[in-house]
Parts: structure tokens; sequence; C-alpha cells
């Protein structure tokens, strides 16, 4: 028992990237859901409530859908994505080999279309995106985040670990200024939490709909009045490995609600 | 590709007009003398009763992080100590510094420097090169923290 807890503890110290001072330590992670209210949690806990659950049925069409110049369906490559994509959200964003890039769930949704299905890509917020990438990562719902593992990866998780650190508009603040050393608190009155990625696509209220994980990010940014990086961005994909790295372990919640 | 450089181009180009503007003729010269800024940015002092709705704005964001004697309002912060007893706690010339570069008491604060237009990184398109409060803003805030007295 004791001889099995010690190689837990090695092989986790061997494998987790060393914390830098501020960093949140693993058995310190909590998602947002556990910074929300009793009602909010009942939303998402229950799928005849979780209005997430429409978009993750339509994700469900459009998978099986034919689409673009080759005819094909996701299902004709994946077949059921109930197995074929169980905890493949839980490791994006991922390491693209052919663009030496890590890719979004989002941006792996569009290149599937592009080289099989020779379909156009569907816009960031798009319904349809919004809709696919929902439906893939409801497939790891509960599965713990492992992204970033990939050792290609290094430099982008690295970019992302900046990035957040970084202060940056007017007000002259970091996302570490909030949500590594400021959750627990209330800005205006709301809770801050620690800014973790567990739940996208998810439901806000104050959107009245689903968005992405860079919806959210670029809200941050404008919040503290800088200049929102675009859909897509080099800059917003690695802030996104950084934090799914910073979440490691957690489990997903697709499709979350938040207040 | 071309049209993504031209863009951003273009964007450099407007923030880079307002910043001249700004350094030009927007933030009044101010002069610190010792852990403040003893005569008001304006050459006037401010009032207090707009310092106080200035406070209270969300546009000002102040109470994002500070809660203070406001009963009317729920939405108060807890990043930043408590508002009352800030007159008692520091004089004018200090709040104005306060207020100017927060910097200067802390380094590492989390306090926006609210008359300042420079040394930041990616400020929104509709801010560059502007302080965050004007001098006349600023002199009615401190006009109203000075009547913060228990
Ligand atoms: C001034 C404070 C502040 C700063 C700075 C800030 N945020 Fe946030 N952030 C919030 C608030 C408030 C919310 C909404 C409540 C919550 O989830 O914390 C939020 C939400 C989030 C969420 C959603 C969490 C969830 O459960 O869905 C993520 C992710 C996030 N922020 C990341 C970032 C990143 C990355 C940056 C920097 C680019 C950043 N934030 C900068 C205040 C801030
Ligand atoms: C993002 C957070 C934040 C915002 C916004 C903010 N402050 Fe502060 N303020 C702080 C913190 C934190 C301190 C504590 C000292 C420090 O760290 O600089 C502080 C300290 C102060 C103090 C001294 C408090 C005392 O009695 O010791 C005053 C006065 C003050 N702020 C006024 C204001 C006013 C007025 C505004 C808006 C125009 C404002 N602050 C906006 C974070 C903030």
């Amino acid at each position: 028992m004791i001889f099995w807890r010690a190689i837990a503890a090695a092989t986790l110290f061997a494998t987790a990237p060393a914390l830098l001072a501020g960093e949140i330590p693993p058995d310190a992670r909590r998602s947002g859901y556990a910074f929300m209210g009793p009602d909010t949690r009942a939303m998402q806990d229950d799928d005849t409530t979780n209005p997430g659950m429409l978009f993750v049925l339509d994700g469900e069409a459009l998978w099986g859908k034919k689409t673009g110049s080759a005819n094909k369906a996701c299902a004709d490559c994946h077949g059921d994505a109930r197995s074929s994509m169980k905890g493949v959200a839980a490791h994006y964003p991922a390491f693209d080999k052919a663009s030496g890039r890590p890719v979004t769930l989002d941006q792996r949704v569009n290149l599937c279309r592009a080289n099989h299905q020779q379909a156009t890509p569907l816009p960031y917020e798009s319904r349809d995106l919004l809709a696919l990438s929902a439906f893939v990562a409801h497939q790891s719902r509960g599965v713990a985040i492992t992204a970033a593992d990939d050792p290609e990866l290094k430099p982008f998780i690295e970019q992302g670990r900046d990035l957040f650190m970084q202060r940056e508009g007017q007000l002259n603040l970091a996302c570490t200024n909030c949500h590594d050393d400021n959750f627990d608190k209330r800005l205006a009155g709301a809770p801050i939490t620690q800014g973790q990625p567990t739940g996208y696509p998810l439901y806000r209220l104050e959107w009245q709909t689903l968005g992405s994980l860079e919806r959210r990010l670029r809200s941050c940014m404008s919040g503290v009045r800088a200049q929102a990086y675009d859909y897509g961005s080099p800059e917003l994909v690695a802030l996104e490995l950084y934090l799914m790295s910073r979440a490691r372990g957690l489990p997903m919640e697709t499709p979350a609600v938040r207040p | 590709m071309a049209r993504s450089s031209a863009h951003i181009a273009a964007l450099i180009a407007a923030s880079l007009a307002f910043a001249c503007a700004a350094s030009a003729d927007e933030l009044a010269s101010y002069k610190i003398v010792g852990d403040g800024i003893p005569e008001p940015l304006t050459g006037s002092p401010g009032d207090a009763a707009r310092g106080r709705a200035l406070v209270l704005a969300r546009t000002t964001t102040c109470i994002l992080c500070h809660s203070g004697p406001f009963p009317e309002t729920r939405f108060q912060g807890d990043l930043a100590p408590d508002l009352t007893g800030a007159g008692n706690r520091w004089t004018a010339s200090q709040l104005r510094l306060r207020l100017v570069d927060a910097s200067r008491f802390n380094p590492q604060t989390i306090m926006p420097s609210y008359y300042r237009a420079d040394g930041l990184v990616r400020v929104g398109r509709n801010f560059a090169g502007k302080p965050i409060l004007s001098a006349a803003e600023i002199e009615d805030i401190v006009a109203f923290l000075a009547t913060l007295r228990d």
C-alpha cells in the first residue's frame, strides 16, 4: 500500500511539469463549477435542463451528416463517437505534425473538413462549429485532462504561460493577478474563479448561448481594456494550451453552465 | 496574410496617432513631492459629490476591487482594502499620487495607474494613449476620498 503510494508519488513528481511561484498545485485545482451557486450547478447537472445539451444534440446530427465535395460524414472516418472520441478533447490543443503547431479542437474540426470532407471551414463561434466541438468534447465528460504531455508542445506551453503572466491593457492586469492570486475573492460582487478551462464549449447565462474558451479569453482581455487576440491566433491557442496544462487532472465537464 | 498585415499596420498607425495626441496635450504635468502630489492636477480642488458618484460608477473600476461606505450597492469588490476611513489614513497629496500611479507605493500592486498613458501593453484600440481618468475626475475622487473619515 505504502509502497504503491511511494511509486505513484515518484511518477507524479517525475512527469508533472515543475510549478512556478504562484501557480496552483494539483490538489488545490478547482473547476468554475465549485464556485457556482446551487441553481446553476443543478442546471449543469441535469441534462434535461442544461441548455448546452441542445448543441450537443445538434453536433450529433452533424457528426452523421455527409458534407463537402468528398460527400463524407465525420462518422464515415471515425465511426461511433462514443468510443472513438472518448478522451480526445481532454488532450487538446494537440500537436499537429503537418503544421508543426498546436491546434485546438475547433481547428481540428476545420482541418478535417478541409482535408477529408473538402468542405469550407466553419466560422469561429458559428452554431455548427460550437455544436460539433461540444459533441466531441461531451464524449470526454468526466475524463481527466491530460493535455500538454507531448514534448513538442513545450515551447508553446511556455509561450502561453508567459502570456498568462503578462500584464496588459489600460488596466494593466495579467490573468495571474485574478486567477492565481485572487480566486475566491469578489470582483464587483461576482466570484473570481481559477479560470479553469474544463467545461468548454459551455453555456454562459450572460451570453444566452454556447461559447468557446477563446470567446471567454477575449472577454477577459477586453475587461482589462486590452486589444483581444483574434480567434485562432497563435497567442490564443498558446493560452488555451497553458490553461489545459494548468488544469491537468481535472475532469472535463462539457457542456458546462456558467453564470 | 497581406490583408491581416495591412490591418495590423493600420492598427499600429491608429494607436500611434492616439499616443502622440495624448502625450502632447491630454496629460497635465504634475510634481511629486515626497510621497504625494501636493498640487491639484487641474489647478483647483475637485467636487466631492461628483467624486462619490465617480467612485460608484462601474466605468471608473474602483468598486470592482474596493468596498466602502456605499449602502446603496451590493456589487462591491474585496480584492482591495475598504475605502472607509481613507481620509484618516492618507492626505489629499498621498491620495492624488495613489490614483495617478499606485505603483509608487507598491511596485507589485494590482491597482491600475489612473493617470498614465505610456508603458502599457496591448491597450485596446478605444483606450490607447488615454489615461483611465481625466485630471478633473481624479480631483473629484481625491476630494471625495478626503471626506471619508471615521
Ligand atoms: C480583472 C480580473 C480578471 C483578469 C485580469 C482576467 N480574468 Fe478571466 N475571469 C474573470 C472573471 C470575473 C471571470 C468570470 C468568473 C470566473 O469564472 O472567474 C473570468 C473567467 C475566466 C475563465 C472561465 C472559467 C470558467 O469556469 O469557465 C477563464 C478560462 C479565464 N477567465 C481566463 C483568463 C485569462 C487567460 C486571462 C488573461 C488573458 C484572464 N482570464 C484575465 C476575471 C479576470
Ligand atoms: C484592480 C484592483 C484595484 C482597482 C480597480 C482600484 N484599486 Fe485602489 N487599491 C487596490 C489595492 C490592492 C490596494 C492596497 C495597496 C496596494 O496594493 O497598492 C489599493 C489601495 C487603495 C487606497 C489606499 C487604501 C488604504 O486605505 O490603505 C485607496 C485610497 C484606493 N486604493 C483608492 C482607489 C480608487 C479611488 C480607485 C478607482 C479610481 C481604485 N482604488 C481602484 C486595488 C485596486
